[in-house]
């Protein structure tokens, strides 16, 4: 049977634990930049969560996943700019925007399968990058920064960081909670089945194509939901919100965490964004002093050890953090 | 019309240039299976080692054919130490850790040749311009980057059809395990095909660093147009690489130079120049976005790739 103390899920009830007391640990300390980091972290998760929706039990490898959070940006960004700074309107409409995308890339995307999918929908998202890079009205390459958060009359105010924080963090565990739901129900049971067997799905009479473009228009909007709050978090769009590298490092968050697995993009989110901090700062304090004679600064170059650490995740660790949880749950004795 | 002749030599000299990093790419991929996004890294090296052999040389032929040795070595070098263990493994396997290659590279770069470019100069005889046709002059490095693809998209035509290692290349990409069934030594292939598939990614490099300067990061852009070309052309087909990328490099280059023309019979100026490099940036996904709609497995699939 399954045990519920197990280390998967005892690292996911301490990873939301900890990000629940951020603030708590950000007030005492002093310190805004922790807060600021783990609201990106929050709101790239809910991104990667979107991601392994359709990539970790649909199997639909989507490589242009960051365009959604650029449409949501967008939205936002160009209702405000146009003088429209209501979050009763912005984020609806932000929502709508990027179902519809999703609707159309899938639509058209999931003619094909395989490695092919994954070029095409790579191709819809370029095509929306050239489009915020000719958007001349609203900062083309440059951005367009956003001077007002989106405004909820008296209801919360989005400036406050804590506030902020609190509602990203929600809008991460009600997108967990969603796709737990939708991949324990009928639907995403037919969704999983099409990810094994797409022909026998068909066979015993599922229509896969419908049910997996709902799929693709679910984690589009969500993703289109982390682009909302993306953009209310740095006041700011721009087209590189949706370069492909963007695309990639949310892949890399999911497979990192554990593709399929429910808090594994969570933590992959975590413990990717953690890295990009902590690599630099262990390097100095370690590396650097040897170093200093030749007055090079080794910390600099973090990512040279961080490209093969990854590289080392897809060697020895399959299946990412939680892969790895779960085969140390199975060695020991029950 | 001779500036219409021009976008079109220039149309043809990208795609000849995709196709040198293609082609290496779509033989990884057709025959190893492997999604190697790290071969846009392999560019931006090549791009690296010609500027500092000819620096170093002080001959520009001298440095080049260096350096294509070089990246030859360093892709056989790379195949044996990180992409031998990525075969077999999930697509998304390869993203990972391809991606983390990625990185790497990037970094080494900037910690051994600093953040800023490096410019590779052209010899004297290269930095002309010949008349063509009478009243048309056209650049002669563009011209020999012209001679130089063909002459090696024929080099590799005639290694791939006509010899026994290009025989084992097409059955690779057909059957993979079937070829090793038959008791060829299938990692020395494969080590081989990754290492030339380097080796012309550097050499395209080093042809595009001549004309822009070598960057960190060069190689990612065209990376994607490379994977563009060869989802086109159909993947493992060299053949298809080759006629998507002059499609694509006609397409795109052509395109850039007429639709904002275009669009200013049917748009005001304002609006034509906003939406002009958008629709011409857009156009080359926008073809195999068209290309997989009609047909999901590309225009030329290989015969075990269908």
């Amino acid at each position: 049977m399954m045990k519920a103390i197990t280390l998967r899920n005892a690292l996911a009830a301490i990873v939301v634990l900890g990000l629940i007391l951020v603030p708590v640990y950000a007030a005492m300390i002093g310190n805004n930049f922790i807060l600021s980091m783990a609201t990106r972290i929050v709101i790239l998760a809910i991104a990667a969560t979107s991601l392994n929706l359709i990539m970790g039990y649909g199997g639909m490898v989507s490589f242009g996943h960051a365009a959604y959070l650029g449409i949501g940006g967008y939205v936002v960004g160009i209702l405000a700019f146009e003088g429209i700074p209501s979050g009763f309107i912005q984020w609806p409409v932000a929502l709508v925007v990027s179902a519809l995308f999703a609707l159309v890339i899938g639509a058209l995307s999931l003619r094909t399968r395989g490695v092919y999918f994954i070029m095409i929908t790579l191709a819809f998202a370029q095509m929306i990058y050239y489009v915020g890079v000719s958007l001349s009205r609203y900062g083309a390459d440059d951005g367009l920064t956003i001077q007002r958060r989106s405004q909820f009359a008296d209801l919360v105010n989005l400036n406050n960081k804590t506030v902020f924080y609190y509602i990203c963090l929600a809008c991460l565990l009600a997108s967990v909670f969603l796709v737990w739901r939708l991949v324990n129900s009928r639907f995403g049971m037919v969704v999983q089945g099409a990810r094994s067997n797409d022909v026998r799905m068909r066979a015993i009479g599922f229509p896969t194509y419908r049910y997996k473009l709902v799929c693709f228009v679910i984690a589009g909007t969500m993703g289109g939901l982390a682009g909302v709050l993306l953009a209310n978090h740095t006041d700011f769009i721009s087209p590189a919100v949706m370069h492909w590298t963007r695309s990639g490092d949310l892949i890399v968050m999911v497979v990192l965490g554990g593709m399929g697995a429910l808090f594994g993009p969570v933590i992959g989110t975590v413990a990717f964004l953690a890295l990009e901090e902590a690599l630099p700062f262990v390097m100095s304090k370690t590396i650097d002093p040897y170093f200093i004679a030749s007055g090079m600064r080794p910390s600099e170059y973090w990512q040279i050890i961080l490209g093969p650490l990854l590289l080392m995740v897809v060697l020895f660790a399959r299946g990412g953090i939680d892969g790895l949880l779960a085969r140390i749950d199975r060695k020991k004795p029950a | 019309m001779t500036l219409f002749i021009e976008q079109c030599l220039n149309g043809l000299q990208f795609g000849l240039l995709l196709f040198l990093l293609a082609a290496g790419l779509t033989l990884v991929f057709g025959i190893m299976d492997l999604v190697n996004l790290a071969h846009g890294s392999l560019y931006m090296m090549g791009a690296y080692f010609a500027a500092t052999f000819t620096a170093m040389t002080g001959s520009y032929l001298g440095g080049i054919a260096i350096a294509v040795v070089a990246t030859l070595v360093l892709g056989m070098a790379l195949e044996v130490i990180a992409m031998r263990r990525l075969y077999g493994r999930d697509h998304l396997d390869h993203v990972l850790g391809t991606f983390g290659l990625i990185l790497f590279f990037n970094e080494l770069v900037r910690l051994v040749w600093g953040p800023g470019g490096m410019n590779l100069t052209l010899p004297s005889w290269l930095n002309v311009s010949v008349e063509l046709l009478p009243g048309m002059q056209y650049s002669m490095y563009r011209l020999s980057i012209i001679i130089v693809a063909l002459a090696v998209a024929f080099g590799l035509y005639l290694v791939v059809m006509r010899t026994r290692i290009g025989m084992l290349i097409r059955a690779g990409a057909s059957n993979r395990e079937m070829i090793g069934a038959l008791g060829i030594n299938i990692k020395l292939l494969y080590t081989f095909v990754f290492g030339v598939g380097a080796a012309l990614a550097g050499l395209a490099g080093m042809v595009q660093a001549a004309i822009l300067t070598a960057q960190i990061g060069m190689g990612e852009n065209i990376l994607i147009l490379a994977f563009v070309v060869i989802i086109i052309g159909g993947i493992g087909s060299i053949r298809g690489a080759f006629i998507a990328s002059i499609f694509a490099g006609l397409v795109d280059t052509v395109g850039r130079a007429v639709i904002p023309d275009m669009l200013k019979l049917v748009l005001s100026p304002s609006a034509a120049s906003t939406a002009g490099p958008a629709i011409s940036s857009m156009l080359i996904y926008l073809l195999m976005a068209l290309v997989l709609v009609v047909r999901p497995a590309g225009l030329f699939p290989a015969p075990g790739q269908r």
